[in-house]
């Protein structure tokens, strides 16, 4: 087909955009962790620059650190940590599953696509659902000691 | 899907609204949306329903479709929220509303009708043909030998259709245009995977690239709404595992199976009817097959 032809004929482009990657709709529970892992990554990056900022403080004296470090202590931020470490744990045991199931572990051999199929992402399911109770866990722990032991 | 438990067993006909998107390339800007109301009786699929607004309410409709069948991969359609083959989703699986839209990530020719080009483009650029080097591609003189085990390494992923739907439910293709998408790196992976095949090193390069492969990032969306169960999210992983395996210089590497040995001239036994003759005379298939 000629070119031009072909310009008049299709119409905008229907190219999600962001929102196919912030929006997982109907699909799986794979999909939904995508975008945490994306969220968290970026949370993780946003961390890291605030972190350099806030120890760069002390450069300023042991007043305007001691004044940030008691800031540190209101309720805002203990919130604020809690998110951060629960959001840490999650990219890093997540990314730890996607290391393996990237380099074709815990997926299972190609089978022949009989109905009904079964797919290597039902079979990689446990290891998801393992995922989320490692993560569960780790997080009620760290609930545990920022908001019951600290104070 | 909890779709398809739906175990009832279908009577009667009930009235369902199909909800299509509507654009018309040399008169809209962009799509409305049209309410039909179809009486589905059992069995009936989005692609009957398609065909019945066709035929009785509205004859401009478009959409695309031929083998009615799940075979020819034309008829991808955007139903209640998630991409799938219009001839194989049974209307009344989808209650009441039905909204039916183009596959998104695709431009629309019109109104359902996609443009596949970007996936076609992709899967013609990867090379998806088994690449010999020598007289054998042009010339070939025999078959090659593969085993059962060789097979299965590739055989999924063979079942693709190229119906377009795993791209349009692959969300780093939403904002990455460039990406291969999970249709062509899965055949990337099909055949590079054949040990009948010898082009692996051009076709792994190809894909090993900043809007490669890497782009994937194990989303799953592909093979969950593959409709052929060839599971192109697999194929992606075990393809990363073959690149990195290739730039570390581990893992087995045979050469291409080897062609098949000449005719032994064995004798047909007499209770075995003779072969029909060779479709093309003098071919190395008439030598083999004379009695
Ligand atoms: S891999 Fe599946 S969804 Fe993708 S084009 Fe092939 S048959 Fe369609
Ligand atoms: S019409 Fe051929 S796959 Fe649906």
């Amino acid at each position: 087909m000629a070119e031009a032809a072909r310009r008049v004929q299709s119409g905008p482009p229907k190219r999600i955009g962001v929102r196919g990657w912030v929006y997982a709709g109907r699909y799986g529970l794979d999909r939904y962790l995508y975008i945490l892992q994306r969220a968290s990554g970026l949370g993780l990056i946003l961390y890291l620059f605030l972190h350099i900022y806030e120890t760069g403080i002390r450069l300023r004296g042991e007043a305007a650190w001691s004044a940030t470090m008691a800031l540190f202590r209101t309720p805002v931020f203990v919130v604020f940590e809690f998110i951060l470490f629960a959001g840490f744990v999650f990219h890093a045991l997540n990314g730890l599953r996607l290391i393996f199931a990237e380099l074709g572990w815990l997926l299972g051999p190609p089978t022949r696509p009989v109905y009904p199929y079964r797919t290597s992402i039902r079979r990689h399911r446990p290891w998801v659902y393992a995922l989320m109770v490692l993560t569960g866990l780790f997080v009620a722990l760290a609930a545990w000691d920022i908001f019951v032991l600290l104070d | 899907m909890a779709e398809r438990a739906h175990g009832a067993v279908e009577t009667g006909i009930v009235t369902v609204t199909v909800r299509v998107s509507r654009f018309h390339p040399e008169t809209d800007r962009s799509s409305g949306q049209q309410d039909y109301l179809v009486p589905a009786g059992p069995g009936m699929t989005v692609l009957d329903a398609l065909v019945y607004i066709k035929e009785h309410l509205d004859g401009s409709l478009a959409y695309r479709s031929s083998c009615r069948m799940g075979i020819c991969g034309s008829c991808g359609m955007f139903i209640s929220g998630l991409p799938r083959l219009a001839c194989q989703t049974q209307i009344r699986a989808l209650g009441p509303v039905v909204t039916v839209e183009p596959l998104p990530n695709y431009p629309v020719v019109r109104d359902v009708v996609p443009d596949l080009e970007p996936m076609v483009t992709h899967h013609t650029a990867v090379r998806p043909f088994i690449v010999r080097g020598g007289e054998e591609q042009e010339y070939p003189t025999a078959e090659y030998l593969q085993t059962p085990v060789e097979l299965d390494a590739y055989l999924q992923f063979a079942y693709c259709i190229k119906c377009g739907i795993c791209l349009s439910a692959c969300p780093t293709l939403a904002t990455d245009p460039a990406f291969a998408g999970p249709q062509a790196l899965a055949q990337v992976y099909r055949y590079s995977a054949d040990s009948r095949d010898d082009g692996r090193r051009a076709r792994l390069g190809a894909v090993d690239i900043a809007h490669g492969i890497w782009r994937c990032h194990l989303a799953g969306a592909c093979t969950e709404a593959c409709p052929k169960g060839v599971d192109p999210a697999l194929a992606i992983q075990l393809l990363k595992r073959l690149i990195v395996a290739d730039v570390l210089g581990i893992g087995r590497r045979r050469g291409p199976a080897p062609v098949a040995p000449p005719d032994m001239q064995a004798q047909r036994r007499p209770d075995i009817p003779a072969a029909p003759p060779a479709t093309v005379p003098g071919g190395s298939g008439a030598q083999k097959n004379q009695p």
